[in-house]
């Protein structure tokens, strides 16, 4: 899809993330390189370990970064800023975490959460004004108002990731990372986060970075999605175009490991299983190009061919 | 599919299971008079929300029940036994582990992290099969081939800190086949699991259930991982099991309106723009009493019988019972949800291009 006209909000260059000691260096993350536009929901997908938590961190400014640039609305906000442009990336950034049984504070009412953001940024906010943005934020998140002076442990776990979300909608942020804000809740509740998420979207005019390692929620509510795989995109895309023509064989492979609920098509899958070592990449390196428009994919030369030929057939079938 | 092949053969049989807690002097009524067969061979899939009862359920054929928790009234059958009226430890170690097996959610907790993997399966068969040495070595070793680990020589003395996740899971599924039990429960085997490992572990445990001929109870709240490994399915809801059948009875033809709402609020099933089926409101509480159909509340299609009495079970099939007055042939006729119908048309398309 074109991509003129519409606003950039984030833009992820060349990014490089290492732990561990100068000696005995661990990378996380290398060569991370994205476009976030103002309003979309862009997810990031991958197992464990593959460093899409830490793309995130490293965006909202937890987890330095050793290369690379991470730029905001045409300011740099990775490694040193001022103090006035931290103040102001804390304000617009905010994350969701995963698990709303551990990202509560257990000993603080709900009050004092959901409102302890502007209690650090804006300071001098007199306190009945602060409460009326805590109310607002809750209400939003279709809470009710007297939750304020309850404690965490006295909300189910669907209330509870509604609290995490209103503490970050009261900082009246433009860009929300969500890192697999519905992991950990059950079926039902899930969808009930999801819609939130969604409506909150079209009504605020937010833009999300949408963490995940289960496609099927990703197809639900992303624009674009990237593949990570051991801390590289191995692919990007439309959603629909990712999902009827997946290209890497990483894709693939989490593609097939969704669960379908249809008993029959569901014992005749094959799962496909990826091994990195079906690459040859000895000679003829990888590099990551466009296959067709706004569809980026890692291969190199021998392995775009059979891609562009997957592509042209898939076309065929589908005119 | 594969009912025909097998003769009906019940291996343990629940009646009118009733169980309790005291909690904080009040009385939690959490399993509210359930009747389940399980046969021989079968794997059997419970789902429900969280706080439904169906590990409750499970935890009772293993006398596993909390302290403040207790069986009610009912029984439960196991080879020529009633295990609801087993009383003391001594009775539940001849079933815990030797007869039934459980493998948990969790497999960062439910390992032991001071002894070496080998150790912990050699101890369960040491404790059940009486191997030692050498022999328990070499046994220890084709499990773990079985459950998909390799170099077991090697594995077998390293630490659980040295797996990963899924790894991990894999030798919890190994102690659990060490202790050659009849039925295994599997209390959601998958949810800590990336969706990549999750599908490895469920062809796992299928693949198991074959070669073993175990008899396997899997608990979950997600019914989209069901359907691969399920030949029957039990939908609980506030401690009552209100739908089972087969799957593809469940999956293409649902009668209870719970059982449509939490298949149409699968994310596989939405579409973009649109909002997801959610079911509104919250399970019952159950400490209170219950009147008439506890669903009745957060059901859309509710009507005022629901309110007044206890749905019986209405006969679909012989195989297939639903507890809902839906289906009582006085009541108006209700169609299910259009996003049911699209669990073919969508499930088809996620996959044509793989």
């Amino acid at each position: 899809m074109q991509h003129e006209g519409r606003e950039l909000l984030l833009q992820v260059k060349d990014l490089e993330v290492r732990f561990g000691t100068k000696r005995h260096p661990f990378i996380a993350v290398q060569h991370v390189n994205f476009d976030i536009y103002k309003g979309e929901t862009f997810g990031l997908v991958g197992e464990s370990g593959s460093g899409k938590t830490t793309i995130g961190r490293a965006i909202i400014r937890i987890n330095p970064t050793s290369a690379g640039d991470i730029i905001f609305k045409g300011e740099k906000i990775n490694g040193p800023i001022s103090k006035e442009l931290d103040r102001r990336v804390t304000q617009q950034i905010q994350m969701i975490f995963q698990d709303p049984m551990a990202s509560l504070n257990e000993r603080a009412k709900v009050d004092y959460i959901v409102s302890e953001g502007l209690i650090n940024v804006a300071k001098d906010m007199p306190r009945p004004q602060r409460e009326k943005s805590v109310a607002q934020a809750l209400a939003d998140v279709g809470l009710l108002p007297e939750f304020a002076s309850r404690f965490p442990h006295e909300f189910s776990g669907g209330q509870r990731q509604r609290i995490g979300i209103a503490r970050s909608l009261i900082m009246e942020p433009e860009f929300i990372i969500a890192d697999e804000p519905i992991s950990a809740l059950d079926v039902s509740i899930r969808a009930q986060v999801l819609n939130l998420l969604s409506h909150l979207q079209r009504k605020k005019g937010l833009t999300y970075l949408f963490i995940a390692h289960d496609l099927s929620v990703m197809r639900f509510i992303c624009d674009r999605i990237a593949v990570i795989h051991k801390g590289q995109i191995v692919e990007m895309s439309e959603t629909e175009k990712l999902f009827a023509n997946p290209l890497h064989p990483y894709t693939q492979a989490l593609l097939s490991a969704i669960p379908l609920p249809d008993p029959l098509l569901e014992r005749n899958k094959k799962l496909i299983i990826y091994d990195p070592a079906c690459h040859d990449y000895a000679v003829d390196k990888p590099r990551w190009q466009e296959i067709e428009p706004g569809h980026f994919v890692l291969a190199n030369e021998q392995e775009m061919e059979g891609h562009r030929e997957q592509l042209a057939t898939s076309c065929r079938i589908s005119s | 599919m594969s009912e025909a092949v097998k003769t009906p053969d019940t291996i343990l049989q629940v009646q009118d299971l009733n169980v309790k807690f005291s909690l904080r002097g009040r009385v939690l009524h959490a399993i509210r008079g359930v009747t389940l067969d399980v046969q021989r061979g079968e794997s059997l899939a419970i789902v429900g929300e969280s706080g439904s009862g169906k590990t409750v359920l499970t935890k009772t054929f293993m006398g596993l029940l909390d302290q403040n928790g207790w069986v009610d009234s009912g029984s439960i059958h196991f080879e020529g036994e009633d295990l609801a009226a087993f009383k003391t430890e001594k009775d539940w170690l001849r079933i815990r582990g030797r007869k039934i097996a459980m493998v948990l959610q969790d497999p960062m907790t439910s390992l032991n992290p001071l002894k070496t993997i080998g150790g912990q399966i050699g101890e369960a068969l040491e404790l059940h099969q009486g191997l030692k040495g050498p022999a328990a070595d070499q046994r220890i070793q084709e499990i773990l081939l079985d459950v998909g680990i390799e170099e077991p020589a090697r594995r077998m003395k390293q630490y659980p800190h040295q797996f990963s996740g899924g790894m991990r899971q894999r030798v919890v599924i190994a102690i659990a086949i060490a202790c050659q039990s009849r039925i295994l429960i599997c209390d959601e085997p998958t949810t800590a699991l990336d969706v990549t490992i999750q599908a490895q572990i469920l062809q796992l445990i299928r693949d198991l259930i074959h070669k073993y001929e175990l008899t396997a109870i899997y608990i979950t709240h997600d019914l989209g991982v069901v359907a691969n490994i399920a030949d029957r399915i039990a939908v609980m809801y506030a401690g009552d099991i209100v739908e089972i059948g087969t799957c593809e009875e469940i999956f293409f033809d649902p009668r209870h309106p719970y059982t449509w709402a939490l298949l149409s609020s699968l994310p596989q099933l939405g579409r973009k723009g649109e909002a997801l089926y959610a079911i509104k409101g919250t399970p019952p509480n159950l400490f209170n009493e219950i009147k008439g159909d506890a669903f009745a509340p957060r059901n859309p299609y509710a009507l005022n019988i629901d309110f007044e009495q206890r749905p019986p079970y209405f006969d679909v099939s012989p195989t297939h019972k639903v507890r809902s007055w839906l289906l009582d042939p006085r009541a108006p006729k209700v169609e299910p949800p259009e996003s049911l119908k699209r669990i073919q048309a969508q499930g088809g398309s996620f996959y044509e291009h793989c």
